[in-house]
């Protein structure tokens, strides 16, 4: 392991999140820290994750993409964001995709993922 | 002016900030800096230390090399580098700098030798808009257009920007942040990019467009400085724990004389009446 990574490793351990697992196709639910004035509060982001990329290094991030009010809006992440308070996974998806990017041409009914109903959790808890 | 440093460029990372910031850094490692050699103004005219930096191997450096460091008392050295300092700043020979030369927030300004590209075309190397797509241009879209007039002058004027060989030559980048340091690892964190490929020497020095700090450490922060701040402060601790530990037996003892005392009292005065009320609370 040469010395950026050890690092980016000592800060992944010391951020100390709690990561659930979760991949492209999960509907999942962020809650973001947002600062206004000088209270901090925190906003609940809910939408599909259309792409993850970076694995579990320092620099991952992922994309959650939603319909807010009939526009389609996509919010791209930092995974070890310290202005992430938590992440939630509220439904698996199947999906035969790692990127969802074809979600971004469909409306409606054809924007549909199906529930992954034989999801198996990881054997260890960090994902 | 005191002297800069030679570090090594590892690579880039990013720090996740407790405010929820996100900062880019490059991250910079002192490899054993010592001070090789002085130059002083009687001598030579100008005052400056000569550092080195990394490792070489004895056989592969030249016998002159070899006769210069062995006469500095220092292992071989990979890179070497002179930094102009004033006449009280110079650092003695063989003195190691560590990583608390800088401090977080400080500016400084990092030179380096950038990543060589070769022999590019006039838009790469210098912006140049290039050619049209259409409207009767074939073949030429990525050449530079006119270098010049006409029979009068009939040349084209010296340091004409065109197609050449561009990088790896001496790029300087004025006021970066400095982040974080990290003294026993020997790392120095800079926000944003600093030139050259990992791994290549890169030299710091204290931002010269910005006032100099008051609190930067003349004249280098150097590891036997260190050493002896923590030397001190453990003879401190020691005599502070000596001292702790002198007045406990005092205090020990004291009370032992006391209940002593107090015992003595009481087998003296086994049927008085104040005394056993006295000696029981003597040895509570």
């Amino acid at each position: 392991m040469n010395l950026i990574e050890q690092l980016e490793a000592e800060q992944i351990a010391e951020l100390g999140k709690a990561i659930p697992d979760f991949r492209a196709g999960d509907t999942i639910r962020v809650g973001y820290k947002v600062t206004e004035g000088t209270r901090t509060r925190v906003q609940a982001y809910e939408g599909i994750c259309i792409s993850r990329k970076g694995g579990s290094t320092l620099a991952a991030s992922f994309t959650v993409r939603k319909i807010s009010f009939g526009e389609g809006v996509e919010r791209m992440f930092p995974l070890y964001s310290t202005n992430i308070d938590s992440i939630e996974v509220v439904r698996r998806g199947r999906v035969r995709r790692a990127k969802l990017y074809y979600l971004r041409d469909r409306r409606g009914k054809s924007a549909r993922i199906a529930e992954n109903v034989h999801y198996k959790p990881l054997s260890d808890t960090k994902a | 002016m005191r002297s800069g440093v030679i570090a090594k460029k590892l690579g880039m990372t990013r720090l996740f900030l407790e405010d929820g910031r996100q900062v880019p850094v490059t991250v910079l490692h002192l490899d054993n800096l010592q001070v090789v050699a002085q130059r002083t103004a009687e001598r030579d005219g100008y005052s400056a230390v000569q550092l080195g930096a990394g490792t070489a191997k004895a056989k592969r450096v030249s016998a002159p090399m070899r006769g210069h460091f062995a006469a500095a008392n220092v292992a071989p050295k990979r890179k070497m580098a002179e930094f102009r300092v004033s006449a009280d700043n110079l650092i003695g020979v063989g003195e190691e700098i560590t990583a608390d030369h800088y401090f977080a927030g400080q500016f400084v300004d990092i030179a380096g030798t950038s990543i060589g590209k070769g022999f590019q075309g006039a838009m790469k190397r210098h912006n140049f808009g290039g050619l049209r797509a259409s409207h009767g241009v074939s073949v030429s879209h990525r050449s530079h257009g006119s270098t010049g007039q006409c029979q009068d002058p009939g040349k084209v004027f010296k340091g004409k920007k065109m197609a050449g060989h561009m990088g790896a030559a001496r790029v300087t980048t004025q006021n970066l942040q400095v982040v974080r340091t990290d003294a026993d690892r020997g790392l120095i964190m800079v926000k944003g990019a600093v030139p050259g490929s990992k791994g290549g020497w890169v030299t710091i020095k204290d931002a010269v467009k910005k006032p100099v700090p008051d609190n930067v450490i003349l004249p280098a922060a150097l590891r036997s400085a260190a050493e002896e701040a923590k030397r001190a402060a453990e003879a401190a601790a020691a005599a502070a724990a000596a001292e702790e530990e002198a007045a406990r037996q005092a205090a020990l003892a004291e009370e032992q004389a006391a209940i002593e005392a107090a015992e003595a009292e009481a087998a003296a005065a086994p049927k008085g009446d104040a005394a056993p009320e006295g000696g029981e609370t003597n040895e509570s």
